[in-house]
């Protein structure tokens, strides 16, 4: 049966979840950017910017409520719309962490401090590849390739670790720096959010294809055993 | 086009014999080419709207007649309408198919041949039109002089929506058009009414509030006699600003 209005309304907003994605990709990079380059004007602009990710946040999920209420998917749509409700909050909060960093590169301002930008950008590079990769699978119902993004996430949680380490050692050879030292965990802190937030994107996705809900295993609950 | 507006209720009021007041106080704008469902429980008053706008109420007992229904900036109340131009600007499908006991493509030519349409190629190409129109060409088309019964129920209803359709009417009326039918055959009518639009203009009293809210551009929520709230379907449909109207939609009453 045909019903191709609804299918291109719901092409279109899978569309939107993809573009907001590349969105934040782009604000998350662009973020660690500046602090790389320690950058306070662009700084301050992507921290402006974030209102264009939270507007396109609600027309989408405004977008996925009329469909609901006008047009009665079931099963799989209805799966679907669900889960593109829980994504974009992903994305949306992913897009706070962004414009947290820009205001740590705010904040500092030109103080001289070092900055562990390395396993910083290298922090970034991987969550980013793993959010693109993440969307891309949910475009395509790959129930494979969701599965194995979130194990990536244990080299994040690796280099979180080891960021975190440097920074309290910073802090107590230089009490002085405690401050800005805070600063950069947050940024670390956010980064390391933003992964873990990946594995919820790619766990909506095996829901849409075979209607389970579950959390997918990452090695942050053995630690605790 | 600074008048977007294809007909204008105005102080609408009608009243039966036997004293029951089926409209009071109606205004309504209605938007050329657009789908304006009229919807509500039974008894509301949305039927007998539907026919005034067409004027099939002057065959019905009615006893008090006051307002005006202006169609494109006239009212067609007044008694120098010609009625019969009226119904063939304003055609109407019925709950129930009623094909004529013809074949398909006489049951298409008909309003035409009574108006006096004679040449075959005009006919032939009104068939064509309205067929495809109706989305029942590629059913219908190599065996156009069969029976019309010979349809099943979804087809007849199309059939009737041709038959309006060759007319080449400026709006369309249809009463609960699909109750009669099944699912697939529903879904066809409401993704044909999608495309009819961009050239005529819909007013429709759905079967249910799920058909309302599929097929509405704007929906106007009728109880007891009175319009109680008009709006965009989508907005209707997500947040209704009357109690009564949600209280309607979310199943409490009706």
């Amino acid at each position: 049966m045909v019903r191709k209005t609804l299918d291109r309304r719901i092409d279109n907003l899978q569309n939107e979840v993809i573009l907001l994605g590349s969105m934040v990709e782009n604000a998350i990079l662009g973020a660690v950017d500046t602090l790389k380059h320690r950058d306070v004007k662009t700084a301050r602009k992507l921290y402006h910017e974030d209102v264009t990710i939270n507007d396109k946040r609600f027309a989408i999920e405004n977008a996925i409520l009329i469909i609901l209420a006008t047009q009665q998917p079931l099963a799989h749509y209805l799966r679907l719309l669900a889960a593109m409700l829980e994504i974009i909050i992903e994305l949306e909060r992913m897009g706070d962490y962004a414009k947290g960093i820009a205001k740590v590169v705010m904040k500092l301002g030109d103080v001289d401090i070092p900055v562990p930008i390395v396993p910083i950008s290298r922090m970034a590079d991987l969550g980013v590849s793993m959010l693109h990769r993440a969307l891309g699978a949910f475009f395509e119902e790959n129930v494979n390739l969701a599965t194995l993004i979130p194990v990536e996430d244990d080299e994040v949680d690796d280099l979180y670790n080891a960021i975190y380490r440097e920074l309290v050692e910073s802090m107590i050879a230089n009490p002085e720096t405690i401050d800005n030292a805070n600063l950069l965990m947050w940024v670390a802190h956010n980064l390391e959010r933003t992964a873990d937030r990946v594995t919820n994107i790619c766990e909506r996705t095996v829901f849409i294809a075979t209607g389970e809900l579950f959390e997918i295993d990452s090695s942050d609950d053995e630690e605790m055993d | 086009m600074i008048n977007m507006d294809k007909i204008v209720i105005e102080d609408f009021y009608l009243r039966y014999s036997d004293g029951t007041e089926s409209l009071k106080n109606i205004n309504l704008n209605i938007q050329s080419n657009q789908i304006t469902a009229l919807f509500g429980p039974a008894g509301g008053g949305k039927s007998t709207l539907l026919r005034s706008i067409n004027r099939l109420n002057d065959l019905a007992d009615v006893t008090g007649l006051y307002g005006r229904i202006l169609l494109n900036g006239v009212n067609i109340l007044g008694p120098e309408t010609d009625v019969n131009n009226l119904r063939r600007m304003v055609g109407m499908v019925f709950s129930r198919p009623v094909p004529l006991p013809l074949s398909i493509y006489e049951n298409i030519t008909y309003g035409l041949r009574v108006g006096g349409e004679r040449r075959r190629s005009r006919l032939d190409t009104a068939v064509e039109r309205s067929l495809h129109q109706a989305a029942l060409w590629d059913e219908v088309h190599n065996r156009l002089h069969v029976s019309a019964y010979e349809l099943s129920g979804g087809q007849q209803q199309r059939l009737c929506l041709a038959r309006s359709l060759a007319l080449q009417p400026e709006v369309i009326l249809l009463d609960e058009p699909t109750s009669a039918l099944d699912p697939v055959s529903t879904a066809k009518i409401e993704a044909s009414l999608e495309e009819l639009k961009t050239d005529y203009t819909i007013v429709i009293v759905p079967h249910n509030t799920q058909q309302t809210s599929r097929v509405s551009d704007f929906a106007a929520f009728f109880l007891q006699g009175e319009l109680i709230e008009f709006a965009r379907g989508e907005i209707m449909f997500t947040n209704p600003k009357d109690e009564r109207t949600q209280d309607y939609i979310e199943g409490r009453f009706g």
